[in-house]
């Protein structure tokens, strides 16, 4: 294992951990404001200090690790369970007016980044965490659908393929039996990227008040409070952000260190 | 031009099955039925979605947009003012990616392995990592409140001059550039990497050209395929970028123009500003499929 693979590991591992533990424990109720106690610096009762309603940092951070971490899971999820069965079926009927449909399909999603998607969204159904999870979700589509298409292209071309065929399985057994789980290795080292864009994505869309709405808390949304505070109270704005560092390079880092652990064979610099 | 059609329809009708009526939202909660009835008929409302989606992709062809249902002002006209900031700024931002970029997958791919190529690579991993927005307001923090180089925010408008309108877009296209710099020097050094292990490297070095002149003479060239589809990719996240980085630096753009229209439901904009930038979009990878054939003879007899 690569010291990427464990830095990396070790870091998103501490981000789940405080998204788990915020459901059974954090240091103080992160909705609970204590206007006397406001805007205090880090020191040891408040680990993080305290924001403008004098609500502890470091319990929001905990209770905003769950909503990054479900709006980016759920987003992954949609696009892996839609994109990679277009993929396999674009690849198995390569050539034909279906694959066609499905890539040009998916060059039309291409051509709306995920902001224009969540912008059309909220424009239609209102801003809030599920409508974010379906705007990353729809954007994550189409690149799940490439990859597992290009991927499984050249495996058609394989041997072992061949002799699946001459045993008589039809396309859409070879597809699942064969194709999926030798593209496996690939898509779960896209997914940890699609992963930490969508951690990214969502922040940005909270930010911009298209995510979780309050009082869910959000790292997005705790970065736009602290805007207007950035000149008197910095640390409003740097352990949110921080936060949102440490857990986007984690998992980068792991998505790198998975790649060349599950499969030398596509250790190429990562870009 | 098939892609765009097909565009148009979707935002068109994924925009028209939206939940409230503009011209009662316009009205308010106690406007009589008569006079809601009236304005949707003077906006156009009551014609059939057929008609409707007809006439705004026959105006949009014509370069008009409609007219706003909030300001009653040509959308074409209000789009365009903010398109002075917002396409300025993507472009700035661009160029600035490319410069930090270029160099420096260069210097890691020339010094691969050593400290150089590792410290650059480390850069890059960060960057990857620092969502613009929180960048741009650190950069707030140091330059325009601390330091005071910059302001922190507006847009002093280009009839102050060129220089002082770049100025104002200084530090949100350095937000916008950075995190795509990361991307695009990632880029740069892996394509080069892959370029110096081929046959006509060898050649070069063979024929006795330096380490360096091979690199600039046929390794750069070569590279440059997919570092011009990551532009052409990149380009569409800037221009989304910049309706964030609009919204940290207060900037009277594209993005403010769509966050204001969707609150007051002028759904006329919303739809003219997304399929401009889908637009925007395509055209930009329409360019870049050209821009293969200026660098790689090789592909132009194929087009």
């Amino acid at each position: 294992m690569s010291r990427n693979l464990i830095i990396g590991g070790l870091l998103s591992l501490l981000v789940v951990l405080a998204a788990l533990v915020s459901f059974i424990w954090t240091p103080f109720d992160h909705a609970i404001m204590d206007i006397p106690n406001k805007l205090q610096t880090p020191n040891a009762t408040h680990w993080l200090g305290t924001d403008h309603f004098g609500r502890d940092i470091f319990s929001m951070i905990m209770v905003g690790a769950r909503t990054s971490i479900a709006v980016a899971l759920v987003a992954v999820g949609i696009g892996m369970s839609i994109g990679i069965p277009l993929g396999l079926t674009a690849a198995a009927l390569n050539g034909s007016w279906l694959d066609e449909l499905i890539m040009r399909g998916n060059d039309l999603v291409f051509a709306f980044p995920s902001l224009v998607i969540a912008i059309l969204i909220t424009a239609i159904f209102g801003a809030g965490a599920v409508n974010a999870i379906i705007a990353i979700g729809i954007f994550n589509i189409p690149v799940f659908a490439r990859i597992t298409r290009g991927a499984a292209l050249t495996l058609w071309q394989r041997e072992f393929i061949l002799a699946a065929r001459v045993a008589g399985k039809g396309a859409a057994r070879i597809s699942t039996e064969h194709i999926l789980p030798n593209v496996a290795n690939l898509l779960i080292v896209q997914g940890t990227i699609q992963f930490s864009l969508g951690i990214l994505a969502e922040a940005g869309l909270s930010y911009v008040g298209l995510g979780a709405q309050p009082p869910t808390p959000s790292w997005g949304r705790m970065l736009a409070d602290a805007q207007t505070m950035v000149s008197f109270a910095p640390h409003l704005a740097l352990i949110p952000g921080t936060a949102i560092i440490l857990t986007v390079l984690g998992l980068n880092l792991m998505g790198d260190g998975l790649r060349d652990w599950l499969d030398p064979k596509l250790r190429v610099a990562r870009t | 031009m098939i892609s765009l059609a097909v565009a148009s329809l979707v935002i068109f009708f994924v925009i028209e099955v939206a939940p409230g009526d503009p011209a009662s939202f316009m009205l308010g909660l106690n406007a009589q039925p008569d006079t809601v009835a009236a304005l949707r008929s003077e906006l156009g409302l009551d014609q059939s979605k057929f008609a409707r989606y007809a006439s705004w992709v026959s105006g949009m062809l014509r370069g008009d947009f409609g007219t706003s249902y909030t300001y009653r002002t040509p959308v074409a006209g209000m789009i365009s003012d903010r398109l002075w900031v917002s396409l300025p700024l993507a472009l700035y931002a661009l160029a600035l990616s490319t410069l930090i970029a270029f160099p420096a997958g260069i210097y890691a791919a020339a010094r691969r392995g050593k400290t150089g190529d590792m410290a650059v690579m480390g850069a890059t991993q960060l960057g990857v990592a620092v969502p613009n927005f929180w960048f741009a307001m650190m950069l707030v923090l140091i330059f325009a409140i601390n330091l005071r180089w910059f302001n922190a925010g507006g847009f002093v408008g280009w009839d102050k001059g060129l220089l002082t309108g770049l100025h104002s877009l200084t530090l949100p296209a350095i937000s916008l550039a950075l995190p795509q710099a990361a991307i695009l020097a990632r880029v740069m050094r892996s394509a080069l990497l892959d370029i110096l292990g081929e046959d006509f490297m060898r050649t070069a070095r063979a024929k006795g050209l330096s380490r360096r002149q091979a690199l600039w003479r046929h390794g750069l060239r070569n590279a440059l395929i997919p570092v011009l589809t990551i532009i052409g990719l990149q380009f569409s996240f800037l221009l989304a970028g910049a309706i964030i980085i609009e919204q940290v630096f207060y900037l009277p753009g594209l993005g403010r123009l769509v966050f204001q229209a969707i609150s007051a439901r002028d759904l006329i904009v919303v739809e003219s500003v997304v399929m401009l930038l889908v637009f925007a979009v395509i055209t930009v990878n329409f360019l870049v499929d050209l821009a293969y054939a200026l660098v790689d003879p090789r592909l132009r007899s194929r087009t």
